[in-house]
């Protein structure tokens, strides 16, 4: 079940990727429309935080092509933003709230640029839309798991980009960070941008969602949330792993046979 | 003091030479340091430091005579050819990196020792190699006009790199994923620190040799980052603390005299070794004093609360009781006992007459917040985390100590203020 649209903001056309020769995701293939609110759900390892890696060019892909605003993502840079997952960083690292959302500009700014007076403007604006203002001048250090997502949040608005990327930002985060995010999306959305978000809580997809993806290591179904989101596909996507696609997938890695070169 | 007057007025060229050479020296280590300590890469610091032997022997073996540049030369090609190495093996087997680490520093090395070997026994070599050892644990004292152009010149090269890339160097150590998105070409960035990471140690070789110059490369970064938590002051400190060791290192060996580069290493060694122990927050001492004092407020309070409980049931508020019947109430050790009373006594939450103890109001105060956190979470384990009344009065036991005001009123609030626990005791509330 996957609605295709016209003029999709971001097309994934036929995706293969693996990790040491285990494929992860086979034939994934959708598109996006402008605007909306995306919830990319699955099982654990069904490959959600692959498929947006991929998407960001991060893990290799073993066939497909990917397209933003109909075009391939190193011409379109500045118009994506991508929020890791909140563990993927150390959070040890000496430096202060302030300099990591100022990080946000660098893309804007390039290589050997220093920041210049209305870009720490413009990342005190964005600490200030995430409720942090307080904090900017805290080491990371000392923040909570909640407060470091909103930091991630604030560091990705800093961007002032059309599409974005997030990588499960409501893990580990309290009820009141997850309600503020989840606003603060809303209002991204309401201004024009897109925003796709790796997620696994079912219970609210149906609430912050107005279009979903379902996967599990392949494309189960894309479309509107009310359309999509059904006992059928749930039940296919969560139903078990389908036993010999991940059957094969053990025995491709284990004789190390490269899937689909290039 | 006429040692020290003579080694600091600069007279002697030879001193002069070795005090602005292993100067140099820890500026260019320090600074590659801290970045190679970020991006946790320690370890592959200490195998490049150690992979550049076989290349200086292999240029020397080539060139014939001890030219430092010809030999720089020699040392780069070896140290950047260990880091494609252990990139390869790492991507391309199942070997996981850091064993790839171990295997590289070990074979460069033992290859380096071989050809070292070989140089000296070798007549038609060894004329020429005087010194060529000296790159194994180093020699200060042989560093010379030419060597410190040659110094200066790459610590410059440094200097300037790392300014120029700085804001690029550090979001490749925070967030790799996040520079790729970004755009920027984070293989050339990472190619460049490892660059530097090379330079440094090809300048510090004759100095402090290869065994040894992975301690400077990393001890001053990870001695730093005990003292702040601020990325400019990390940098400072570890260039500083870099700074200190050479200079009082090469003193030391002038005074004693002895080899210069296992001194700084020594200095740097113990600066590090008394940061671990007595820096605030971060230090051994000062973590073993916070946890003493949360020890002794653990003990404290429960003897508050014992005492409170001793005399919940009874009408008159003003007893007092003796060291028995508190071990009775609540059985610890009776000098832990003793001491608490004591502290407890002098901080005015008891009164104390003969061997008798009776709470003050501002004791009783403590005992009944005390009593009254340790029912409500048993209330809370029960209601909202099911679990069994007979197994919540051990967690309640630590979490008594622990929460906040804040937490305290959340709790009462979220609970709605019940009467009794769990056990059906009365939760004790303020009048």
């Amino acid at each position: 079940m996957v609605t295709q649209v016209e003029n999709p903001i971001l097309e994934v056309h036929d995706l293969t990727v693996s990790y040491q020769s285990k494929p992860v995701l086979w034939n994934v293939d959708f598109s996006l429309p402008s605007g909306s609110l995306t919830g990319i759900i699955g099982p654990n390892g069904a490959g959600k935080s692959t498929l947006i890696k991929s998407i960001m060019g991060l893990t290799e892909k073993n066939s497909g092509y990917i397209k933003l605003f109909d075009k391939p993502l190193s011409k379109v840079r500045k118009k994506v933003s991508y929020v890791p997952q909140r563990e993927s960083v150390d959070w040890n690292f000496p430096t202060s709230v302030f300099d990591i959302v100022l990080m946000g500009r660098y893309g804007h700014l390039g290589l050997f640029k220093r920041p210049k007076q209305a870009d720490k403007e413009f990342a005190l604006e964005c600490l200030r839309d995430v409720g942090m203002e307080e904090f900017k001048d805290r080491q990371i250090s000392q923040l909570s798991g909640g407060q470091q997502q909103r930091v991630f949040l604030a560091r990705a608005l800093a961007q002032n980009a059309d599409i974005y990327f997030m990588d499960e930002p409501f893990v580990g985060v309290d009820a009141a960070t997850e309600a503020a995010i989840i606003e603060l999306l809303k209002k991204m959305r309401n201004q024009g941008k897109t925003v796709i978000v790796v997620h696994h809580d079912l219970q609210s997809v149906k609430k912050y969602f107005d279009w979903v993806i379902l996967i599990n290591m392949r494309l189960i179904a894309s479309g509107p949330t009310e359309t999509t989101f059904t006992k059928d596909t749930l039940q296919e996507a969560y139903g078990g792993k389908l036993t010999l696609l991940s059957q094969i997938s053990d025995l491709l890695s284990k004789e190390d046979i490269p899937t689909r070169q290039g | 003091m006429e040692q020290l007057l003579h080694f600091f007025s600069f007279q002697d060229p030879i001193i002069r030479n070795v005090i602005l050479g292993t100067i140099l020296l820890s500026i260019s280590s320090s600074l590659v340091g801290c970045f190679t300590f970020l991006r946790k890469r320690s370890l592959v610091g200490d195998a490049v430091a150690h992979a550049v032997l076989p290349g200086i022997c292999v240029a020397f073996i080539l060139h014939g005579e001890k030219n430092l540049w010809i030999l720089m030369i020699g040392a780069f090609v070896a140290g950047w050819l260990s880091l494609i190495v252990i990139d390869l093996i790492a991507n391309k087997s199942k070997i996981p990196e850091d064993s790839a680490i171990a295997l590289v520093l070990s074979v460069f090395f033992g290859v380096g020792t071989l050809l070292l070997t070989h140089i000296q026994h070798n007549p038609s070599l060894s004329s020429n190699a005087a010194g060529l050892e000296n790159f194994l644990f180093g020699n200060a004292i042989a560093i010379n006009q030419q060597d410190l152009y040659a110094f200066g010149t790459i610590a410059c090269i440094l200097l300037a790199t790392i300014t120029i890339l700085y804001k690029e160097f550090i979001l490749v150590s925070f967030d790799v994923n996040f520079a790729k998105t970004i755009g920027f070409p984070v293989r050339v960035l990472e190619l460049i620190l490892t660059t530097l990471t090379v330079l440094a140690v090809v300048i510090g070789i004759q100095s402090v040799g290869v065994v040894l110059m992975s301690a400077m490369l990393i001890t001053p970064a990870a001695t730093a980052r005990f003292w702040t938590q601020k990325l400019n002051v990390f940098i400072l400190i570890a260039t500083f603390l870099g700074v200190i060791s050479s200079i009082s290192g090469s003193f030391i060996s002038y005074v004693t005299p002895s080899p210069t580069g296992p001194w700084i290493v020594m200095i740097l060694s113990l600066i590090a070794i008394v940061s671990f122990l007595f820096a605030p927050d971060r230090g051994i001492i000062s973590k073993l004093m916070k946890q003493n004092a949360f020890k002794q407020k653990v003990i404290d309070e429960n003897i508050l609360k014992a005492l409170y409980q001793l005399g919940e049931n009874e009408q008159k508020s003003d007893i007092q009781y003796s060291i028995k019947e508190l071990l009775n109430k609540r059985p610890m050790d009776e000098s832990v006992l003793s001491k608490g009373l004591y502290r407890l006594t002098k901080e005015r939450f008891l009164i104390q007459e003969n061997d008798t103890w009776q709470l003050t109001p501002l004791g009783k105060n403590k005992g009944q917040r005390i009593t009254k956190i340790h029912r409500l979470w048993e209330v809370y384990l029960t209601k909202y985390v099911q679990i069994a009344p007979d197994h919540v009065h051990e967690d309640a036991d630590s979490i008594e100590h622990i929460l906040t005001p804040e937490l305290e009123k959340k709790l009462e609030e979220l609970l709605e203020y019940p009467s009794t626990d769990p056990h059906n005791t009365t939760i004790p509330y303020k009048k």
